[in-house]
């Protein structure tokens, strides 16, 4: 009887709240669509490297978004220390609030740590050939995430606003401004203006937490999405097949009335 | 009320057995009518009869001509929105026609064959409907998003002056040698603005003109801070107002610390990475003082001091070229833009 009990304990405690809000959400439905999946037999750690990846930015997700409470992008000279506002912020954080030193450090070696997973996990979708059909768009919204990634790093390596971080900025800009055509005008948009005025520092602050976090986000969503709905290959030395016949279907039948025709059919 | 013969407007709104919800006894009162509403038709008079209160309303603060305007719009519009309102009443009944459009992708529901492939009309209610909501919607779309576009990418580009910079008397210049002048472009903007130009006195032209060698010291190659390469004589530094440093060097080559670009006393590569000799700036006397006026790029200087022979091109970002092919890359720089 003890465990029916429990069960029955379960059951109202648990399972009927979970199926109230599926009825109404469909969570549950889609919480089992998103996790429990089928994977190929002989998988290996090499695939846990986009979870690791996605994991390195959560952290610097919520590292930034603490740091965002302490820091201050602002070029103007503090009287206290006498140097600049965004610089005795850093040091503010580093050195007197607790915990501060490690937070930040979280931060700054996390985005190494963020971009190297990126590079591992492309590394092995590309040996495992993983971009092949029908993951080709998994693949390029991937290339997108390296390079929002990547600009993370940019933007954020300004911040400090130290000698380092100034300099790189400036030869980063430049660069960008080497690019042909439009390249000397996004170099100016970066600088603010022919060269690097004080307001460039919230700008990048802004583009380093608001803008490109929110890119990335998006491209992020997508990516699993289509990482859920399309599954996990198996290795190249599988004995199961890797990626998909080719679907024999005719790929016009799911856009049937997309399209309406009106008028008269002639 | 019966209804009109030929045409169904009502709708039952209530199916629940008559609505009887206090009694059994409920379902009996309920019958022909009481379970059902009815609607009028659609009507555009309501909205001019609308405009016409509003104009009224507003002639009362602005004109009296504007509220008799409004009070006639009123008037009529009421008038005719009364005759739409009564007409079933007074027992008008046009015939309307129910809109009919064929969907595509239903073959099977398509018209009988009976019908004679009668040309629909080319414009219904819902391709208008879809034409105006996807239009308003792209017109307000554009009307919030283009200012802000312009204010996110604008500002860089708008308001660019270069300032003229005084670095007092042309005394502090001797003839010859290179004087390191750091200065602040706008001082409103702190040490960011701080700018340092490598200045040389080279006595008179031909023509008796004063000649300045003005090099800025931002290396062409990607903006690092060039060096002049020579003992800065620390003793004869000059500060003047306005957070001027002059610093005499004796300097015969510039280098840069990052990538090891090198360039001799006329500010041409020698060696490294950048695309251009160092950028110049224009200069005026004034009063006997050296204004520093606006940054120009330069391709090659043949010759030296107040001989040399100067290709000019609008300034550029670092890295970029100004002649040859390459330079085709870079048809227009904001500096031609923005002045």
């Amino acid at each position: 009887m003890a465990t029916s009990k429990r069960a029955s304990v379960v059951e109202t405690a648990v399972l009927a709240p979970l199926d109230w809000i599926d009825e109404r959400t469909g969570a549950v439905r889609g919480t089992k669509w998103f996790l429990f999946r089928n994977v190929p037999r002989d998988i290996s750690w090499a695939q846990t490297l986009g979870s690791a990846t996605l994991t390195a930015f959560i952290v610097q997700a919520v590292t930034g978004v603490i740091l965002a409470m302490y820091y201050q992008p602002s070029t103007a000279i503090d009287p206290n220390t006498g140097k600049p506002v965004a610089y005795s912020s850093i040091e503010f954080i580093t050195n007197d609030v607790t915990l501060g030193w490690l937070v930040r450090g979280m931060h700054r070696w996390g985005a190494s740590v963020f971009v190297i997973l990126l590079f591992l996990h492309m590394g092995r979708v590309f040996l495992f050939g993983s971009y092949r059909y029908p993951r080709e768009l998994t693949w390029i919204t991937g290339v997108l995430l390296l390079v929002t990634g990547m600009l993370m790093g940019f933007t954020g390596y300004l911040l400090p606003w130290d000698q380092t971080a100034y300099w790189a900025t400036v030869v980063g800009i430049n660069l960008n401004g080497t690019a042909p055509f439009l390249g000397p005008w996004l170099a100016e948009f970066l600088a603010g203006g022919p060269e690097i005025v004080s307001e460039a520092l919230p700008k990048w602050y802004a583009l380093h937490m608001l803008l490109i976090p929110g890119a990335l986000i998006g491209l992020i969503v997508v990516h699993i999405y289509l990482v859920t709905r399309l599954g996990v290959t198996s290795p190249p030395w599988s004995s199961e097949m890797a990626g998909r016949e080719r679907a024999a279907s005719e790929p016009a039948a799911a856009r049937t009335g997309l399209v309406r025709k009106s008028g008269g059919a002639s | 009320m019966q209804n009109p013969p030929g045409r169904d407007r009502t709708h039952v709104v209530d199916t629940n057995e008559g609505g009887a919800i206090e009694s059994r006894a409920g379902s009996d009162l309920s019958d022909n009518g009481h379970d059902t509403t009815h609607l009028p038709g659609p009507s555009l008079w309501p909205i001019g009869f609308a405009i016409g209160i509003g104009c009224l309303l507003l002639g009362l603060v602005i004109s009296l001509l504007v509220a008799a305007v409004g009070a006639i719009v009123a008037v009529v519009f009421g008038i005719l929105w009364a005759r739409e309102v009564t007409r079933e009443v007074r027992g008008e009944v046009p015939e309307i026609e129910p809109e009919t459009r064929s969907v595509a992708d239903e073959p099977a529901a398509a018209p009988a064959p009976t019908a004679e492939e009668k040309p629909l009309p080319a414009y219904t209610r819902s391709k208008f409907l879809e034409a105006s909501t996807i239009g308003l919607g792209a017109a307000i779309g554009a009307v919030v998003t283009v200012p802000v576009l312009g204010f996110a990418v604008l500002p860089p580009f708008t308001g660019v002056e270069e300032r003229e910079v005084d670095l007092g008397p042309i005394e502090n210049f001797p003839v010859g040698t290179y004087v390191i002048a750091s200065y602040l472009s706008n001082p409103s903007q702190g040490e960011v603005s701080r700018r340092t130009a490598f200045v040389r006195n080279n006595g008179f032209t031909e023509s008796g003109e004063p000649s300045f060698t003005i090099l800025y010291s931002r290396c062409v190659h990607l903006g690092c801070p060039v060096q002049p390469n020579g003992p800065i004589d620390e003793q004869a530094r000059k500060e003047l107002e306005g957070g001027i440093e002059l610093r005499p060097v004796l300097a015969q080559s510039f280098g840069c610390p990052c990538h090891g670009g090198l360039y001799d006393a006329e500010g041409n590569r020698q060696a490294g990475p950048p695309v251009r000799s160092m950028d110049r700036y224009s200069f005026s006397i004034k009063d006997g003082r050296l204004v520093l006026g606006e940054l120009y790029a330069v391709g090659n200087v043949s010759g030296t001091g107040a001989n040399a022979v100067i290709t000019r091109y609008p300034w550029s970002v670092p890295g970029t070229h100004v002649d040859g092919p390459e330079a085709w890359l870079y048809p227009i720089v904001p500096s031609q833009v923005t002045g």
